[in-house]
């Protein structure tokens, strides 16, 4: 099956060779033990985002409510809004976050574009237009309807953006994969915006979803897109080796056994089901895929195997930090999540883009 | 030219002591890679058209020819890279495009002209990754793959270097840590497309007796693609000279590399004489003026 490794060439060089291995294993391990700390690192620090994204609010309630609205419930308005409210939109934003910085770690890997984002390739522009139409064509009004309206419309919009940008002699490059996108984003936008003017009800009815909220889920939103959420970050977790072998082209891929097509199709599968799911239950965030990834890969290199778990953990806590911020900078009122994640995430990733150059996948 | 079975003979005398699996399966058949009327093409462009070969199992064997002559192209279709549109590759005596992806990826290496690594990869990781289609879902990591890695370093002078990004090293340092994946896959076969080009003359060298030394120590079979002729005369045992997609001769490099050949292939007047430190011919072109 394959070359046995030649042990008995010389005495010197097997304990030349003793030493290089273990020095060798030594830096593996001490690596990854680097990046188990730092993984269990964000763990924490997501669970303390957890933790304020309960406590602080538009509406300020002090501490000892909160944790009283858990452990001696007195039905208050005060407990109401932290048990019916805050939780679920906690919730609603550690899955779809998770989500988020999947798809687009996956999405950066198989397309081998670091300016691959559901929201900047047209996955969930087409997922949104296919929640709308959902709403205004089939009168479709709960999230377990809508959920596979989304997966429909990532499918679709991927596809088309994926046809789009390989078309021509040179393929599928980055840059045309980007421009499909940014083209077909437009497109479908101006599509959704058409039904929305179109519809004043359903204008109103996701007025906020548009912009993309975690705010106003309920316990029920967050129930139902749970296990759509863990289905599609099982999945995600499950892509890393395909996309270690995408990374060094197809050719090599190939050569080393791998089954291009299948692995394309179930980082693909990944991909729609992610963003589809993350756009069902809170409408399209940007840059959350786009720059979690890149801030990721400074860290752990560019192996999928760290990459995709420190994306899931990394991401919600974006996710949630810019809801938390978009309800204390407006109060009484709140900023979309959306927004705040665009106003934190554009800056920043100007600055990640010009300072150091971004990694070539 | 020496048989395959007298090589294989003088292997097994010098080798006794690291008897591989190459070795062994090698005494069993004598050509492991075979083409058979193979037909390549790209859409309806047809690049090779009925060409047949044997690579000469645990020789090293080296395709020249002119630019855009289906040098490339042959290399893909032996490795199962396309499919063909007529004929058949033959892998250790079976039609290589109905052996599964993985099994041929446990024969058989392909390394492309100038692949791209990921920004950040260290060289053992993609070391590393040449160890895929040992592993399975329920078996990931194992002290044997550990081993694989660490000689496939060591083998090509890496070890120092294993934790450096590959994108941070020499043209030269890359080529080596591409091959010590290709090696660290532990295929009996490797073939290489243009494994020297954009090297300079050092590293060029550094590559080729790389190369050498991998053939002469584990009898491994390997198949390069190069443009250099006297490159390819000092290392090959058996050269193949392609011209529009078809076989125009192979043999030892004596055989094949003559005055005649080298006009009929690549178009050009050269005069050849013997390269005075291997024994080898050594091809001088003589340039527009010179011609008579």
């Amino acid at each position: 099956m394959s070359v046995a490794v030649p042990v008995a060439a010389s005495h010197e060089r097997v304990s030349d060779e003793a030493r290089v291995v273990d020095a060798h294993g030594d830096h593996r391990v001490r690596r990854r033990m680097l990046l188990i700390a730092g993984l269990v690192v964000s763990v924490v620090v997501l669970a303390v985002v957890t933790v304020l994204s309960i406590a602080y609010g538009s509406k300020p309630i002090p501490v000892g409510t909160v944790f009283r609205a858990f452990t001696d419930f007195d039905g208050s308005n005060d407990h109401l809004i932290v048990r019916s409210l805050r939780v679920p939109r906690t919730a609603v934003g550690l899955l779809a976050g998770a989500c988020l910085g999947l798809s687009g770690a996956i999405m950066q890997g198989l397309t081998r574009n670091p300016l691959a984002d559901p929201g900047l390739l047209g996955v969930d522009a087409g997922a949104a237009l296919a929640v709308v139409i959902g709403i205004y064509v089939f009168d479709i009004g709960s999230l377990l309807g809508y959920v596979w309206f989304s997966y429909a419309g990532a499918l679709v919009a991927s596809l088309v953006v994926y046809a789009l940008g390989s078309a021509g002699r040179t393929g599928a490059t980055p840059v045309k994969i980007a421009l499909a996108g940014a083209a077909m984003t437009a497109l479908l936008g101006s599509f959704t915006s058409a039904i929305l003017l179109l519809d004043t009800e359903t204008l109103d009815q996701f007025r906020f979803w548009n912009v993309g909220s975690i705010a106003g889920r309920d316990g029920d939103i967050a129930r139902q897109i749970a296990p759509f959420a863990v289905v599609a970050i099982a999945v995600s977790l499950c892509t890393w080796r395909a996309l270690d072998t995408l990374a060094l082209g197809e050719d090599v891929a190939r050569s080393l056994g791998a089954s291009v097509g299948r692995n394309r199709a179930l980082c693909a599968i990944a991909i729609v089901l992610t963003a589809g799911t993350a756009t069902a239950a809170c409408g399209p965030i940007g840059f959350v895929g786009l720059v979690i990834p890149h801030m990721v890969r400074k860290f752990t290199g560019p192996s999928h195997r760290w990459l995709l778990p420190y994306s899931m953990i990394l991401a919600p806590i974006l996710l949630l930090g810019s809801d938390i911020v978009g309800r204390v900078i407006a109060r009484p009122s709140e900023v979309q999540v959306g927004i705040v994640t665009a106003l934190v995430g554009a800056p920043f990733f100007v600055v990640l883009a010009r300072r150091t150059r971004l990694a070539n996948l | 030219m020496p048989t395959v079975d007298s090589q294989l003979a003088v292997a097994d005398g010098v080798h006794d002591a690291t008897v591989t699996d190459v070795e062994s399966s090698a005494r069993r058949s004598t050509n492991r890679v075979v083409a058979q009327r193979l037909s390549l093409a790209y859409d309806d462009r047809m690049i090779v058209d009925s060409l047949s070969l044997q690579i000469p199992t645990g020789q090293i064997t080296v395709i020249v020819g002119a630019n855009a002559c289906g040098k490339s192209t042959l290399l893909r279709g032996l490795a199962r890279l396309m499919k063909p549109k007529g004929g058949v590759v033959l892998l250790d005596g079976e039609p290589i495009h109905r052996v599964s992806t993985r099994e041929v990826a446990t024969k058989l290496g392909i390394l492309p002209q100038q692949p791209i690594a990921p920004d950040g990869l260290s060289v053992g990781d993609l070391v590393s990754r040449g160890r895929h289609p040992h592993q399975r879902w329920f078996r990931q990591w194992s002290a044997e793959d550990e081993a694989a890695v660490a000689w496939a370093l060591a083998q090509t002078d890496l070890t120092d270097l294993a934790t450096r990004p590959v994108d941070e090293l020499s043209g030269g340092q890359r080529q080596r840590a591409w091959i010590a994946m290709a090696i660290a896959q532990g295929t009996p076969v490797l073939l290489l497309d243009e494994p020297t080009t954009f090297l300079d003359l050092a590293h060029q060298c550094e590559v080729m007796d790389l190369l050498q030394h991998l053939n002469e120590t584990d009898g491994r079979t390997i198949v390069a693609v190069l443009h250099d002729l006297n490159q390819a005369c000092r290392y090959a045992h058996h050269l193949i000279a392609i011209k529009g997609g078809e076989v125009v001769v192979t043999g030892t490099p004596h055989e094949v590399v003559t005055e005649a050949m080298v006009a009929d292939v690549f178009g050009l007047a050269v005069r050849v004489i013997e390269d005075p430190v291997t024994g080898t011919p050594l091809v001088l072109p003589l340039g527009r003026g010179r011609q008579t």
